[in-house]
C-alpha cells in the first residue's frame, strides 16, 4: 500500500514536472520572432515583412460561407507580394480558427498578439467573438482593423481607439433599404426578420429611424441554433406582410425563402448585404429553389461578382483568383476577402515607409481611403466606422445587378442622401500606389 | 384551428424522421446494450455520400440508394472494426469510443468536403397543398411519412416473420443460448449495426435536404432529438421510439408555433424530465427495471 | 515519511504547497501567452477534476458538464456586474462572484443529481445531453438578462497595484485559476480518499451490495453530483474571468464532449488524470496545427486541415486509449514509474491491476485508489486474460 502511494505520488510529481519542462520548452520559441530588421519600430514589422493576424470560423457550423474569406485576403496578399509588396514589405497573414466560439477567439487572439507577435489584427470575424477581445487588443495597443461585422461596437474611438470597422453599420444599410421601401413601395405592410443579436437589433433601429416606430407591422427574430423558421414566417404571413426586411446570414436567408414558399407566402424580400450573396443563398436553396430569388432586393457597398464588366470584379477574378486562389468558387465572400486585402494595402501605402502601430491608426484617422467600395469611407478622429452608404440591387435572371442611386447616411437620425461622387477603380497593376 | 392543424401536420412530419432515427438507436441498444452516439455523425457521412452520388448522376434516387447502402456498409465496418473490440462491461466505454468516432468522422468530413453547406435536392415539391383553405401537407411530407412507415413495417416484418430476424433477436437477448443453438451471434450483431446505420442514413436523407443541406454537423440536433425520443419511449421498445419521435416532433412544433421558437429546446428538456420522473426507463419500459 | 503515509490530510497539504510553489515559479518563467494557456488549463482542471470524480467514482455519466460550466459563468457575469455597479473591485469582486458561481451551479447540480439518482446510464446521459442544447435556448429566451447569442461581457480588474504596474495580466490570470485549481484538487483528493469516496466506489461497483452494507445510495449519488457541479461552476466562473465574456457559443455540445473525453484520456477516476486531460485540451490544438503546418500539402488542403486535424487527432487518441490503455495517461505513468522502480506488477493486488492491466474497463480504473480496505465490490478487472469481445458473455451484455 505504501509503495503504491509513493508510486502514485511520484507519477503526479512527474506530471507537474513534465508540464513545467514542456511549457518552458514551448516558451523558448518566443524569442525568435521579429528579429529580421534592424529598425523594427513595432512588433510584427521588419524592413521586409509586416505580419497580420485574424480569427475566423474555419470549422463548426458557422464556418459555412465564411471560411473562404481569409484565404481570399491571403490570395490578394500573395498577388501584392509577387509585385514586391508595399514599401518593400511583404504582407504575411496568420489565420487562426476560432470556430465562432468566443472562448477560442480569446485564445487565438492572444496567441496572435503575444506569441506570433502580429503587427495588427485584421478582419476578425463575428460580433460575439470579436466583442470579447476588444479590451485585450486595446490594453496591448494592437491595431484592430476592419472588423468583419457591421456592429456599431467597432465605432467607439473614445473607448477603443485602435478598433476600426469596415462594413457600413447595419443601421446604415437598413436605413437605405427602408428609404427604398418608403419611396418605391408606399403603403405596403413592412415587416422585419432579424438575427437575435446586435445584427438584428441595429437593423431594426435603422428601419424604425426611416419608417417610424409604428412603421413595421411585424417584427420577428431567430436564433442560429434553431433551423425551424416556420413559426416566424407563419406569423408574418398571418399578419399580411407585403415587404419583409431580412437581417439574416446567408443560410437563414435561404431558409426564410424556402419556408415562405412552402406556405405560399410571397412578399417582396429586401436584405442586408450580409445575407444576400446570390451564390451562397442559391447554393443553400438548391437548383429548384433558385427561382425563389427572382426579384430579391438587397443593399450592398461592394461591386457584385455578376457584374463582369466592373473593373474590380475583372481584376479580382482574372488576376487574383485565377492565379492565387485557383480551384475555388468566386463568390461575394471571396470578393469581400480580397477587398479587405486591398484596403489594408492601400492603408499601408498611404502610411508610408515608417510603419508603427501608432502611425497606422493616424493614417486611418486622416481619412481619404477608398478601397473597392463605391461610397466614401467614414474614417476620421471621431468616427471609426467603415463605408458610409450602400446601393440597392435586384436579382434578375439569376444575376444580381445594381439600380437606382447610391445613398449615404449615418447611424443616427440623419437623412438618407444621394451620393454622386465618382466610383473608385483599381490601379493599373492592382497594387495601390497612392 | 387552421394553425393547429398546420402545426400538427408539420410536427408529425418532423417527428416521423426523429422516430426513424430513434428506431435505429433502439435497434443497436437492444442488440448490444450500446447507445450509438456516433449515429448522427455516421448519418452525416452517408448524407455526403448521397449528395456526391446525386451530384455526379443528377439522380435523387441513386443518391438515396447510395446513402442507405453506404449506411449498411458503414454500420458493419464500425461494428466489426471498432465496437467489437470495446469492453462493454462498463456502458461508459462504448459511449466514449462512439464519441471519439464522432470527432474522427467530423474531422474527415471537414477535410474532404470543407465547411460549406451543400444544398440537396428533394424529389417532390415542398409546397403545401391547400385542403379546405388551409395549407397542410406537402407532397414531400407525404413522401417522408410513406418512407418512414415502409421502414417500420419492413423492420417489424423482418424481426417477427423471418428466420434471420428471429436469430437477430435471439442473439440480442440470449447470446449464450443462441450460440449453443448454432446462431452466429457475432454476425447477427454486425447485421444489427448495419441495419440500424442504414435506417439512420435514410432518416438523415429525409431531413437534411429540408434544412441547410449536407454539412459535418447537419445531423447533430437530429441526433439529440432522436435520442430524446428514444429515451422518452424507452430504449428497449421500438414502438416507444416511434411514439417518442412523434411526441418530440409535435412538442417542437407546438412550442415554436404558439410560444417562442427559442423555447422549443427547453420544452424538450421539460418533456424528458417529466417522463423520466414518472417512468425512469421511458414510457414503454417493461415492468421490470433493467440494471445497466 | 511514515507520518505522511498514514495521514492523508497533511500529505495532501504538503503536495498542494509543493505544486503551488512549482506553478508559481512556472508563471515567472513563462511568456504571457503560455501563462494564458496555463491559466486556461487551470480553469479546465476545476471542471475535469469534478467530472472524473462523478463519472469515475460513482459511474454516473454526465454529458452536460459544459452546461454546468455555463451556469457558473453566467452566474459570475451577473453577480460581478451587480457588484461592479455597487462599487466593489479587486479581489473581493473576484471571490464573491466565484462563490456565487459555485452556489448557483450547486443548485442546478442538486436538481440534476436528484434525477441522476433515479436514472440509469443512458437515460441520465440523455438528460444531461439535452441540458447542453438548452443553454443557447435559455440565453436567447432571457436575452434581456443573459444577452442572447452574443452573451455578456465581464469586467475583470487589473492585477492589484501592489504587484507593480508592469505585472503581466496573463500571469495574474494564471494565479487566479491555478489557486482555484489547486484548492479544487486538494478538496476533491480528501473527499475521494475519505469515507465519501469509498462509498461512491462501492455504489459504482455494486449498488445492491452498497445498499446492504448501509450506504445511503441516493444521498451519496446526489452528493457526488452537487460536488461535481460545484467544481464545474467554479471552472465556468474562471472561464468568464479568462475570456472576459460569457456566450452560449463557448459551451457547445462539442465542448461538453471534449471535457468528458479529456477525463477519459487522462485516466478516468484519477485526479492527476483530470489534470492531464485539461492540459491536453489546451495544447492539442496547437500541436495539431503545427503538425498541419509541417505537412507538405497544397494550400487548399492545408486550409481544410486547419482545425479539423486537431479534432480528428483528439478522436483517434480517445479511441486508442479506450481500446489499448483504459487507464489513460495517468495509468501509463503509474505503470512506467513502477517499472522504473523495478517492481513487476503483482498479479494478486486488485488495485495494481487496475490502471496498468490491459483488460481494465473504464470505471474500474482508479489510479488514485489509496487502499483496498473500503467496502469494495467484486473487482471487475481481476482477470487480465479475459477477452474483451462483447460476445464473451460478460455480465452487462446478458442482462435479459
Amino acid at each position: 500500500m505504501s509503495d503504491r502511494n509513493r508510486t502514485r505520488r511520484l507519477a503526479s510529481l512527474l506530471a507537474v514536472g513534465t508540464l513545467a519542462v514542456g511549457l518552458t520548452a514551448c516558451g523558448g520559441d518566443d524569442g525568435g520572432g521579429g528579429g529580421g530588421g534592424s529598425s523594427a519600430p513595432s512588433p510584427g514589422v521588419t524592413d521586409t515583412e509586416v505580419t497580420f493576424g485574424t480569427h475566423q470560423p474555419l470549422t463548426g457550423p458557422a464556418a459555412a460561407g465564411y471560411a473562404v474569406i481569409s484565404p481570399a485576403t491571403k490570395a490578394y496578399f500573395d498577388y501584392v507580394n509577387e509585385k514586391g509588396g508595399i514599401h518593400g514589405r511583404k504582407l504575411v497573414y496568420k489565420i487562426k480558427d476560432d470556430g465562432y466560439n468566443p472562448a477560442n477567439t480569446q485564445k487565438v487572439v492572444r496567441e496572435l498578439v503575444l506569441q506570433d507577435k502580429v503587427f495588427a489584427v485584421l478582419n476578425g470575424l463575428g460580433t460575439p467573438t470579436h466583442t470579447g477581445v476588444l479590451d485585450f487588443l486595446k490594453s496591448n495597443r494592437v491595431p484592430d482593423l476592419f472588423v468583419a461585422s457591421g456592429s456599431r461596437s467597432w465605432n467607439q474611438p473614445d473607448k477603443y481607439p485602435t478598433t476600426f470597422g469596415y462594413h457600413p453599420d447595419y443601421t446604415v444599410e437598413s436605413k437605405i433599404a427602408a428609404n427604398h421601401i418608403k419611396a418605391e413601395m408606399p403603403g405596403k405592410k413592412v415587416c422585419a426578420l432579424g438575427q437575435d443579436d446586435d445584427f438584428g437589433a441595429d437593423a431594426l433601429r435603422g428601419l424604425e429611424a426611416v419608417l417610424g416606430k409604428d412603421g413595421l407591422t411585424e417584427r420577428q427574430r431567430y436564433v442560429t441554433t434553431n433551423t425551424n423558421l416556420a413559426p416566424q414566417i407563419g406569423k408574418m404571413k398571418a399578419a399580411g406582410c407585403e415587404v419583409v426586411h431580412l437581417a439574416t446570414i446567408p443560410g437563414f436567408t435561404a431558409l426564410a425563402l424556402g419556408t415562405a414558399a412552402r406556405i405560399q407566402f410571397q412578399p417582396q424580400w429586401i436584405s442586408t448585404s450580409v445575407g444576400a450573396d446570390y451564390r451562397a443563398v442559391a447554393e443553400t436553396l438548391g437548383k429548384k429553389g433558385e427561382p425563389l430569388l427572382e426579384g430579391f432586393l438587397a443593399t450592398n457597398y461592394l461591386p457584385i461578382v455578376d457584374d463582369t464588366s466592373n473593373p474590380w470584379v475583372k481584376f479580382f477574378k482574372d488576376e487574383v483568383q485565377a492565379k492565387y486562389n485557383a480551384g475555388k468558387p468566386f463568390d461575394g465572400q471571396t470578393l469581400y476577402g480580397m477587398s479587405i486585402g486591398y484596403i489594408i494595402a492601400e492603408t499601408l501605402q498611404k502610411n508610408g515607409k515608417e510603419l508603427t502601430r501608432e502611425s497606422i491608426v493616424e493614417t486611418l484617422q486622416k481619412g481619404g481611403l477608398k478601397g473597392a467600395g463605391f461610397v466614401p469611407m467614414n474614417y476620421s478622429k471621431d468616427n471609426h466606422s467603415g463605408y458610409s452608404g450602400a446601393r440597392v440591387n435586384v436579382v434578375k435572371g439569376g444575376k444580381q445587378e445594381y439600380f437606382g442611386p447610391t445613398f449615404t447616411t449615418d447611424d443616427g437620425d440623419g437623412p438618407v442622401e444621394e451620393y454622386t461622387g465618382e466610383e473608385n477603380t483599381p490601379p493599373t497593376d492592382g497594387v495601390p500606389t497612392r | 384551428m387552421d394553425r393547429f392543424l398546420f402545426l400538427t401536420v408539420d410536427g408529425l412530419a418532423r417527428g416521423a424522421v426523429f422516430a426513424a432515427f430513434a428506431l435505429a438507436l433502439v435497434l443497436i441498444w437492444r442488440g448490444t446494450r450500446i447507445v450509438n452516439f456516433a449515429q448522427g455523425a455516421m448519418a452525416a457521412a452517408t448524407t455526403y455520400l448521397g449528395y456526391s452520388v446525386t451530384a455526379a448522376s443528377d439522380s435523387y434516387w441513386l443518391g438515396l440508394v447510395a446513402a442507405v447502402f453506404g449506411g449498411l456498409v458503414l454500420g458493419a465496418i464500425v461494428e466489426r472494426g471498432l465496437m467489437r473490440f470495446v469492453d462493454v462491461r462498463s456502458p461508459l466505454n462504448a459511449v466514449i469510443v462512439a464519441l471519439g468516432l464522432v470527432l474522427v468522422i467530423h474531422s474527415i468530413l471537414g477535410i474532404v468536403y470543407g465547411s460549406r453547406y451543400r444544398a440537396m435536392q428533394v424529389p417532390f415539391s415542398r409546397e403545401s397543398i391547400e385542403i379546405g383553405g388551409t395549407a397542410l401537407l406537402s407532397p414531400y411530407d407525404l413522401f417522408v411519412f410513406g418512407t418512414v412507415l415502409l421502414v417500420m413495417v419492413g423492420l417489424a416484418l423482418v424481426f417477427t416473420r423471418t428466420d434471420i430476424g428471429l436469430r437477430m433477436r435471439a442473439a440480442a437477448f440470449a447470446p449464450d443460448m443462441s450460440r449453443l443453438l448454432g446462431v452466429n451471434v457475432g454476425r447477427m450483431l454486425t447485421l444489427s449495426w448495419a441495419l440500424a446505420a442504414a435506417v439512420g442514413a435514410l432518416a438523415a436523407m429525409l431531413v437534411v435536404p429540408t434544412e441547410f443541406g449536407a454539412h459535418p454537423h447537419s445531423t447533430d440536433l437530429v441526433f439529440v432529438y432522436a435520442f430524446t425520443a428514444a429515451v422518452v419511449g424507452g430504449l428497449d421498445s421500438p414502438a416507444g421510439a416511434v411514439v417518442g419521435g412523434l411526441v418530440v416532433g409535435l412538442v417542437l412544433s407546438y412550442v415554436s408555433g404558439y410560444a417562442d421558437g427559442d423555447l422549443s429546446a427547453v420544452a424538450i428538456l421539460v418533456l424528458l424530465i417529466g417522463v423520466l420522473l414518472l417512468r425512469p426507463n421511458g414510457l414503454f419500459a417493461s415492468t421490470t427495471a433493467r440494471q445497466v | 515519511m511514515a507520518y505522511l503515509r498514514t495521514h492523508t490530510l497533511p500529505r495532501h497539504l504538503l503536495l498542494a504547497v509543493l505544486a503551488a510553489l512549482l506553478l508559481l515559479l512556472l508563471t515567472y518563467l513563462l511568456p504571457p501567452y503560455r501563462n494564458y494557456q496555463l491559466a486556461t488549463a487551470g480553469a479546465y482542471v476545476c471542471a475535469t477534476a469534478g467530472l472524473t470524480v462523478l463519472v469515475g467514482l460513482t459511474g454516473q455519466l454526465s454529458l452536460g458538464h459544459g452546461a454546468l460550466m455555463a451556469t457558473g459563468a453566467y452566474a459570475y457575469a451577473l453577480v460581478s456586474d451587480k457588484l461592479v455597479d455597487g462599487g466593489t473591485t479587486g479581489i473581493p469582486l473576484l471571490v464573491v462572484s466565484l462563490v456565487a458561481a459555485i452556489l448557483a451551479t450547486m443548485v442546478v447540480g442538486f436538481v440534476l443529481g436528484l434525477a441522476g439518482a433515479r436514472l440509469h446510464g443512458p437515460y441520465l446521459a440523455g438528460l444531461t445531453l439535452t441540458l447542453v442544447i438548452v443553454v443557447p435556448a435559455i440565453t436567447t429566451t432571457f436575452a434581456g438578462t443573459l444577452g442572447g447569442d452574443q452573451g455578456l461581457s465581464v469586467t475583470v480588474d487589473p492585477p492589484p497595484v501592489g504587484l507593480g504596474a508592469a505585472f503581466p495580466f496573463e500571469r495574474w490570470q494564471a494565479w487566479i485559476t491555478l489557486t482555484a485549481a489547486i484548492l479544487t484538487v486538494f478538496v476533491l483528493a480528501n473527499v475521494v480518499h475519505g469515507r465519501p469516496g469509498r462509498q461512491m466506489r462501492a455504489i459504482r461497483d455494486d449498488e445492491v451490495a452498497a445498499r446492504l452494507s448501509g450506504i445511503d445510495v441516493a444521498r451519496t449519488k446526489v452528493g457526488a453530483f452537487v460536488l461535481s457541479a460545484a467544481t464545474a461552476g467554479l471552472g465556468g466562473g474562471l472561464l468568464a474571468v479568462l475570456t472576459q465574456s460569457v456566450a452560449p457559443g463557448a459551451f457547445s455540445l462539442t465542448f461538453s464532449l471534449f471535457l468528458l473525453m479529456a477525463v477519459v484520456i487522462g485516466g478516468l477516476g484519477s485526479l492527476a488524470g483530470a489534470v492531464w486531460g485539461a492540459i491536453l485540451i489546451v495544447v492539442l490544438p496547437d500541436l495539431a496545427d503545427s503538425l498541419a503546418e509541417a505537412m507538405p500539402v497544397s494550400s487548399n488542403l492545408a486550409e481544410r486541415l486547419d482545425g479539423n486535424l486537431a479534432i480528428g487527432v483528439f478522436g483517434l487518441i480517445v479511441i486508442g486509449v479506450m481500446l489499448a490503455v483504459p487507464g489513460g495517461i495517468q495509468g501509463l505513468l503509474v505503470a512506467l514509474v513502477r517499472r522504473l522502480r523495478g517492481r513487476r506488477p503483482a498479479a494478486s493486488g486488485p488495485a495494481d491491476v487496475g490502471p496498468a492491466g490491459p483488460a481494465a474497463p473504464g470505471p474500474g480504473v482508479d489510479a488514485d485508489r489509496p487502499d483496498a480496505s473500503g467496502p469494495s465490490g467484486p473487482e471487475p478487472a481481476a482477470d487480465p486474460a479475459r477477452p474483451r469481445t462483447p460476445s464473451s458473455g460478460s455480465p452487462s451484455t446478458t442482462t435479459e
